[in-house]
């Protein structure tokens, strides 16, 4: 059985499928223009000293986004990443 | 101009080695300009190909083609109103996927498309192959191997973009899935119908914009009411059934399916996975484990820009003092020629006021020289990734690190490039904030005032000086940014999605031409608005002159001396008479200068500039630096009666002079930092926001500073500094 969570959510080094992206308007447009959509496989890679923004890597290249814009996302996590 | 056989556009994401690309290309016959109107870049060059010249044109890096960005906006505009014979799309092959989203938008488009497949290496020592013949196959289109960096198949991807096979444009056409195909035919064969923009869009095309919500395209159609309001009749019931059965919009729909088509072609085989090297972890991966580490981080890169800083001032030194020698020189040259208003202009006007700012022309160079390796090598970009949460808290963006840092964030910088670099902020009002704050930093013009101010008053704690006065310009833009985005300048944040590049030695050429075309702003300056400058001051300060009956008892007393002084033979008497005569030139100057324009108009806001603790002769220098902060030094010396020559003791002199100390100094200091940006850094805020808003700058900052100045001076006072 798999998990569905908030992108917001992730760990450093977790690993998950994107699921949905709600995200609307100019913010919509530029994270689907960056690759962001449904059915990629997001790493979360770090976060900045203050918790926030946080960094992915997806398609090969480093992604950047603030914890507010990752709210608008939900990521599958595989079946052998439940804790 | 060379006559072009055909123009080439060089299209691509930012980061892909574009630029880099292109400068490979056409070496230094290039030239940097701006669209019309607006203030994104536009580079052009030549390059010789047996069959001819060939113009080719490097378009603003981008991910997409959408209407939200100016730089978007104008690659799309320059491809179907200038329609070049085609473009080379440079690829980043690490991240292939994504960088073909762009590609695909070029071929519905239908530009003949040349792939220039970059930093295939990268890819490779990462255990992928890629197969780029079966790329070209899958996309029929040509594709050339690149490193850009070294040159290598730049100009195959020229020649194979010039030979291209198709000759006119062909939209490519694919499919958007059960839900759009349908009202995309209807709406592509009304369009075709009536013949709308049949010669600058193709039909679909247009038709795939309106159901993006495309603002610019859905305009155009305006212009026809009925063919509009048909289209949007379709658009808007498509994008009910997407709402009620997939819950989403056509425009994410057309994103996901231009996505999923790429991925369909990459599964054909395009990328081969060599196991035996996988699970290398990523070298600019490695990096940033340390560089954005959540302690080692912030330290480090506090560390970067301190050792900038003073790498620039150890370095600096040395070739600033050649120019200033030179200018010396120059100036005893000068000395030759007979006394009079002509001598007095070259010396005191022209060659005081350009040298001082030539003298920094070696420390700005080093310091952008800096600067550049951090955005070229792709530190910047952490650096915005780190500081943007603390930016958001005062309305701003994590990328606004970069025009606060060339302004004088680290001090040595200049406004002008500053400015410009916040074009990269993508919001409006973001980079008002920005460009508005930028000014505040300790920019190289107003060091040396600094330095003057410390080396008088606190002459044990030079650096400690310039530390605060850094400080006090980055909390003062902070405080500022957060006032002007709480009040008149509002509204939401951008969002930040940025990608991070893979960490990459920046190269010699790309450092050398970008290093210049900021060190240029700066030159010109010097040539221009300065020399302008120093003349005006000059002659404010000269006319009018003293008049006779008023300079007549100086002049006489002074020739009675002179007689004295002829007949006098006593060594200790003549040392005597010559110290009276000195002061009495000193004197009759003090006059000439209390009676030019420029001393009238600083004695007229004297009243007011007391409260701060200025006297009428800082009065003039200040003003002088309403035009360039460059000329307050040398005019604050001019405005003491002091030549050149005796500048060296400067500061011991203003350290002793009536009406200056501690809380003067202090105030002069604060004023000086934040008070109205340049005349140069004005017009580049008026290019890139509006003349009201540079208006509002010189007044806005001249207030914002004279209040600071007046509560450190009165509370200093009051503490008996």
């Amino acid at each position: 059985m798999s998990t569905i969570v908030n992108l917001r959510q992730m760990r450093v080094d977790q690993r998950g499928i994107i699921k949905t992206v709600a995200a609307q308007g100019e913010l919509g447009r530029r994270i689907r223009d960056m690759g962001l959509v449904p059915g990629t496989e997001v790493t979360v890679i770090g976060r900045a000293p203050l918790k926030d923004p946080v960094a992915l890597r997806l398609k090969g290249f480093t992604l950047t986004l603030r914890n507010s814009e990752a709210d608008f996302i939900t990521v599958e996590l595989p079946e052998d990443d439940l804790d | 101009m060379t006559e072009a056989i055909a123009t080439i556009a060089l299209a691509g994401n930012p980061n892909a080695g574009k630029t880099t690309l292109f400068n490979a290309l056409t070496g230094s016959r290039q030239h940097v300009g701006n669209y019309p109107g607006i203030t994104v870049e536009k580079k052009e060059g030549f390059v010789d190909m047996p069959s001819g010249a060939v113009r080719v044109i490097d378009l603003p890096g981008t991910y997409s083609m959408t209407a939200y960005s100016q730089e978007e906006l104008v690659a799309r505009d320059f491809l179907v109103k200038e329609r070049p014979q085609g473009i080379i799309n440079v690829i980043d092959a690490t991240s292939l996927e994504r960088n073909l989203y762009l590609t695909v938008q070029f071929l519905e488009l239908g530009i003949p498309v040349t792939l220039a497949l970059n930093m295939v290496d990268a890819l490779e020592s990462k255990g992928i192959r890629i197969d780029s013949d079966r790329l070209a196959d899958l996309m029929r289109l040509p594709v050339v191997r690149t490193v850009a960096r070294s040159g290598l198949g730049v100009r195959e991807a020229l020649q194979a973009a010039l030979t291209h096979p198709r000759k006119s444009w062909e939209p490519l056409s694919i499919s958007y899935g059960p839900d759009l195909d349908p009202v995309l035919g209807e709406m592509t064969k009304l369009i075709s119908g009536t013949g709308f923009l049949a010669d600058t869009y193709p039909p679909r095309w247009l038709a795939l914009k309106f159901l993006e919500n495309d603002l610019v395209v859905r305009q155009l159609f305006e212009a026809d009411y009925e063919l509009h309001r048909r289209l949007r009749d379709m658009a808007d019931e498509v994008a009910r059934h997407c709402e009620k059965t997939l819950k989403t919009q056509p425009e994410f729909l057309i994103a996901d399916y231009r996505y999923g088509y790429i991925s369909s072609i990459l599964r054909q085989g395009v990328l081969t996975v060599m196991p035996d090297l996988q699970g290398r972890a990523d070298l600019s991966d490695k990096i940033d484990a340390v560089l954005t580490h959540q302690v080692a981080g912030p330290a480090i890169m506090l560390a970067i820009l301190y050792g900038l800083f003073s790498v620039t001032f150890t370095l600096g030194e040395v070739p600033m003092g050649w120019v200033e020698a030179a200018f010396a020189r120059l100036a005893e040259l000068a000395g030759k020629m007979p006394p009079g208003l002509t001598r007095s202009l070259v010396i005191d006007g022209i060659i005081a006021g350009v040298g001082g700012v030539l003298g920094f022309v070696p420390l700005i160079l080093i310091m952008f020289l800096g600067i550049t390796f951090l955005e070229d090598s792709g530190y910047m970009a952490r650096m915005a990734y780190m500081l943007d949460r603390v930016f958001r808290i005062f309305g701003l963006h994590g990328s606004s690190v970069v025009p606060f840092i060339i302004s004088g964030g680290i001090p040595g910088g200049c406004a002008v490039p500053g400015v410009m670099a916040a074009r990269t902020l993508r919001s409006p009002k973001e980079k008002l904030a920005t460009l508005l704050t930028a000014p505040f930093m300790a920019c190289g013009a107003k060091v040396p005032v600094f330095i003057l101010l410390a080396a008088a008053f606190f002459p044990e704690h030079g650096a400690r000086v310039m530390f605060l006065i850094t400080l006090a310009g980055w909390a003062a833009a902070l405080v500022a940014a957060k006032m002007m985005r709480s009040t008149i300048i509002r509204g939401p944040s951008t969002p930040f999605v940025m990608e991070l590049p893979p960490y990459r030695m920046p190269t010699a050429m790309g450092l050398v031409l970008h290093t210049w075309e900021r060190g240029w702003q700066y030159i010109r300056k010097a040539g221009t608005v300065i020399l302008a400058i120093a003349v005006l001051i000059w002659a404010m300060m000269t006319f009018p002159g003293l008049p006779q009956e008023k300079a007549a008892p100086y002049e006489a007393e002074m020739s009675g001396i002179r007689e004295q002084l002829q007949a006098e033979t006593g060594e200790a008497a003549r040392g005597e008479l010559e110290a009276s005569l000195a002061a009495l030139e000193l004197r009759l100057k003090e006059e000439a200068l209390t009676h030019s324009l420029a001393g009238r108009l600083g004695q007229a806001i004297e009243p007011v500039t007391a409260w701060a603790g200025f006297d009428w002769r800082t009065n003039i220098a200040l003003l002088g630096g309403i035009a360039a902060k460059e000329v307050i030094v040398s005019t604050l010396a001019t405005a003491h009666s002091l030549s050149d020559a005796e500048n060296s003791d400067f500061a011991g002199r203003i350290a002793s002079a009536p009406g200056w100390n501690t809380s003067v100094a202090v105030s002069l200091m604060i004023f000086v930092l934040l008070y109205s940006p340049c005349f140069v850094t004005v017009v580049a805020i008026a290019r890139e926001a509006s003349w009201g808003w540079a208006a509002f700058s010189v007044v806005f900052n001249t207030a914002f500073a004279f209040a600071l100045a007046t509560a450190t001076y009165q509370l200093g006072m009051s503490l008996g500094w």
